[in-house]
């Protein structure tokens, strides 16, 4: 049977199996006795114990949103309260195929595997079951009709079997197989009827993981391009880049930073080469939306993505800028706009030479070998408010280990410090900035990043976004 | 023999000190090729080195930039072993991440490469990772056990919050780093499933397996004194008074300017965040060993004696009604006049 492997090793004798953990009661019998007659008494569960029973239940299902974790948690709470063995077979993924979990009473941790629907097709009920419509009851299995990868390797015949489906709420979530030993008691009818409350409850938080699955596959995929892109290794370029974003969860913001390659080269695949043969330098851009969250965060990605279009056709910074601020003045308002610094990098000789253009940007900050830290004298309208913009370059050159510091203004607007109500502030930055001669990009980053949020320490409230980036000649 | 001798270690500290990062990648890597464990390099040779660049700075040997260049070269070396052994993933998936707050990453990242080592399948989150980028993960992931990291105690009452959270989410939470202490007391007074001293012995604890549902732990009963949640709501305006007091009681504070001020401020600071960290844990040690440290820190850097026991002193004024607080600070202050 091809897609009915379990983890476990069907050769496995009971001899050499994992030991029950310490939170379930041993195994009554080895799997694979014979069952002996009379049957080992299964009590049935009073009031008491249902309630219980059910407080658990919904305690643990109601904690994970992850369907694996549900499934997991179901067989394993089912186990051996209730059956011996138990068996989630979650709704079809792709393909048609079902992944199935199975808890059994002797095992540590709960099998897995995956069957096709033909498979399921061989188990009565289960492939109406799995389709989640129409709604059926559950239903008794003659144990002779279950294939073999529905019991845990070793169980021998099943007496009762009870398929269940699990009702998703609007969706179909997947049913639920319970097995007895042979010779043991069927399912009494009060335990039936507690089988079909627990089925209401898994179903339920299977439905809601899917869902949850569903949406969070869909936005991490929609927020993967407004993440910061990893650094490129450069030749005589250390780049290291910080962003920490306000919207905590899904970590992204208004802040960003890119770094454009030059190429692709007509002939082979982009090089590392920041400057390439027709002299076009490696571009680093770093900006700022107006606003938090979701919404700034997807302009920033059309900010960033825009430039990289309009880098294949137009390469001068100014010219960038100008393009830019027309592409948002192009929106429907409400019009938000922006900020950027775009730095050109032109490694020559031993040194690296940045070209800053800045838009309405804090003009970034350059550390020398000696401590001394500088201003840039980049300055430039913020994007997507006038007309017209103005945008001059200017270049500085960087002597090995010597670095240039674009920052957000979340950096230096951050409330907080020893008492809790000062702002860092540029002379701040600026003083920390200075400490850090003689480290390496990375550690600058992550320093600056950390007092900054140091800075911040606890004092709640709301934060903005927080960027860095550091470009640094390299000594080697 | 063991091939990563203390003069093996040294070289290695000369090397990183310098941010010689291809001197100490080739250190290390050679040693790879001598047949010792990538295991061993990550825990014998980084890891105790790291332990000295502490030593160093806090020494007055070291500036901070050096500790970092050095740090950042050791991430490298952990990176080139990590890549060097290329261990496939044959287990199930551990997070590794550091508490919110929290920078030291290197000792979650060493953590994380011993446990690749060992074949389970490691996301490791990075330096603070906030409570909702995590469990958020959890949830998209379904990991075996999250393992979370706590170098400075200050960072316990956040870490608190994250292992409630994790464990919620029923995901088993393995704890670490120094900010436990030493014993791993606080882990367990915070409800971890377990802790580990070293990255070998978390790798070994999650061989046994954790429980898969963890129980609920008992609640801190000593919060109900309330003085952790004052210190900690109100930390900017003590801070701010115990400045100002501190500059009329402590005289060479007068001649400060603005900016020893400001470094003054943020070091009382400090003092207000271990001190409002024990109370949370119910731990004096956790602050008599923030104040011995302090006492040598500055004490290397020529700041007169009389500085630490004057600032602890203000803190007991102005703490006149907490007394669990002046408990802990008359004992640190006990513990830098006591024989030491
Ligand atoms: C490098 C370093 C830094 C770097 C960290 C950079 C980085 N990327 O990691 C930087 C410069 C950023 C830094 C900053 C600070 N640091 Co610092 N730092 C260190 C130093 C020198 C080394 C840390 C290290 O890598 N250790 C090596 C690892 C291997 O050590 P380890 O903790 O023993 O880890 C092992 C186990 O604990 C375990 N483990 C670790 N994590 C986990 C997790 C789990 C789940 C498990 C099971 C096990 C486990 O496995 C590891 C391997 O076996 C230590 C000194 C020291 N002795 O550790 C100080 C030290 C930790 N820092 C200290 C301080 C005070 C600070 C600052 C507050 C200084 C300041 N005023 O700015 C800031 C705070 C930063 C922050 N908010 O987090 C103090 C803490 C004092 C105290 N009483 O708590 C120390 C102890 C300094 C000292 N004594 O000399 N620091």
């Amino acid at each position: 049977m091809s897609g009915t492997c379990a983890q476990g090793d069907p050769a496995r004798s009971t001899a050499d199996r994992s030991p029950s953990p310490p939170d379930r009661p041993a195994p009554v019998l080895p799997a694979d006795a014979p069952a002996p007659v009379p049957p080992p008494g299964r009590p049935v569960p009073d009031e008491q114990q249902r309630t219980r029973f059910l407080l658990e239940v919904g305690a643990r299902l109601s904690a994970s949103l992850n369907l694996h974790r549900c499934a997991r948690t179901a067989v394993e709470l089912v186990v051996p309260f209730l059956a011996d063995a138990a068996l989630i077979v979650l709704p079809p993924g792709a393909a048609g195929r079902s992944a199935w979990l199975r808890a059994a009473d002797d095992r540590s941790r709960p099998q897995e595997g995956v069957i096709t629907a033909a498979e399921a097709s061989t188990v009565p009920g289960l492939a109406e079951a799995l389709t989640g419509f129409p709604p059926a009851p559950s239903r008794w299995l003659d144990p002779a009709q279950a294939p073999g990868w529905l019991l845990p390797e070793g169980y021998g015949p099943a007496g009762h079997l009870l398929v269940t489906p699990l009702p998703g709420n609007g969706v179909a979530a997947g049913a639920l197989v319970l097995a007895r030993r042979i010779g043991t008691p069927s399912f009494e009818e009060e335990t039936e009827a507690l089988v079909r409350v627990f089925a209401a409850r898994v179903g339920a938080a299977i439905s809601a993981a899917l869902l949850y699955q569903e949406q969070s596959s869909v936005n991490q995929v929609l927020t993967t391009g407004l993440l910061p892109p990893p650094l490129p290794e450069l030749d005589g370029v250390e780049l290291a880049g910080s962003l920490r974003a306000s919207q905590k969860a899904t970590r992204i913001g208004g802040d960003f930073y890119d770094v454009y390659l030059p190429g692709p080269a007509r002939n082979g695949p982009a090089g590392d080469d920041p400057a390439d043969q027709d002299g076009a330098a490696a571009l680093v851009a770093l900006g700022d939306v107006c606003g938090k969250g979701a919404q700034a965060a997807v302009l920033a990605g059309q900010i960033r993505h825009s430039l990289r279009a309009l880098m294949l056709v137009e390469r001068r910074p100014e010219r960038l800028a100008e393009l830019l601020n027309r592409f948002l003045l192009g929106f429907p308002p409400p019009r938000s706009f922006a900020t950027m610094v775009l730095a050109e990098l032109r490694p020559a000789a031993g040194r690296l030479r940045v070209g800053l253009t800045a838009a309405g940007h804090p003009p970034p900050l350059i550390l020398r070998r000696d401590g001394t830290v500088e201003e840039s004298t980049a300055r430039g309208t913020l994007l997507g408010v006038f007309n017209e913009v103005t945008a001059a370059s200017v270049a500085v050159d960087l002597a090995p280990g010597e670095l240039c510091l674009l920052y957000s203004d979340g950096i230096t607007e951050a409330f907080g410090g020893p008492t809790g109500e000062e702002m860092y502030g540029e002379h701040r930055l600026r003083a920390d900035l200075s400490t850090c001669v003689g480290m390496p990009a990375r550690a600058v980053a992550e320093r600056l990043e950390q007092l900054s949020t140091e800075w911040l320490a606890d004092h709640g409230g709301i934060h903005d976004d927080r960027a860095l980036l550091v470009i640094q000649a390299r000594t080697r | 023999m063991n091939p990563i001798s203390e003069t093996v270690i040294d070289h290695y500290l000369k090397l990183a000190g310098l941010a010689d990062e291809y001197g100490a990648i080739d250190l290390a890597l050679d040693l790879l090729d001598r047949g010792v464990p990538a295991e061993d390099v990550l825990l014998d040779l980084v890891a105790p080195a790291q332990a000295r660049v502490g030593e160093l700075w806090a020494a007055d040997e070291w500036s901070v930039a050096r500790e970092h260049a050095a740090t950042a070269v050791s991430d490298r070396v952990v990176a080139a072993v990590a890549a060097h052994a290329r261990p496939r993933p044959t287990r199930e998936r551990i997070i590794v991440a550091c508490a919110d707050g929290e920078y030291h990453a290197l000792p979650a990242r060493l953590l994380t490469e011993v446990l690749r080592l060992r074949g389970w399948q490691v996301d490791f989150l990075g330096a603070s990772v906030p409570d909702a980028h995590l469990i958020t993960y959890l949830h998209q992931t379904d990991p075996e056990a999250v393992a979370i990291s706590c170098t400075l105690p200050t960072r316990l009452p956040r870490a608190h919050a994250t292992l409630t959270a994790c464990r919620s989410v029923g995901v088993p939470v393995l704890a670490g780093g120094r900010g436990f202490g030493p014993g791993g007391h606080r882990a367990r007074l915070l409800g971890a499933d377990a802790w580990a001293s070293s990255a070998r012995l978390a790798a070994d604890r999650l061989d046994r397996g954790l429980p898969p549902f963890p129980p609920q732990p008992a609640a801190l009963e000593h919060l109900a004194d309330g003085e952790y949640t004052y210190l900690a709501g109100r930390r900017g305006d003590l801070v701010a008074r115990v400045t100002r007091t501190l500059s009329a009681a402590y005289p060479p504070m007068a001649s400060y300017d603005a900016r020893q001020m400001e470094t003054t401020a943020e070091d009382l600071a400090h003092y207000a965040d271990f001190l409002a960290a024990a109370l949370y844990v119910d731990d004096g040690a956790l602050f008599t060993d923030f104040v011995t440290w302090t006492a040598g820190v500055l004490r290397a850097r020529g700041v007169p004696d009389g500085a630490v026991p004057a600032a602890l002193d203000v803190f007991a004024g102005e703490l006149r009604d907490f007394p669990r607080a002046r408990r802990f600070l008359a004992a640190a202050a006990a513990a830098l006049t006591g024989p030491s």
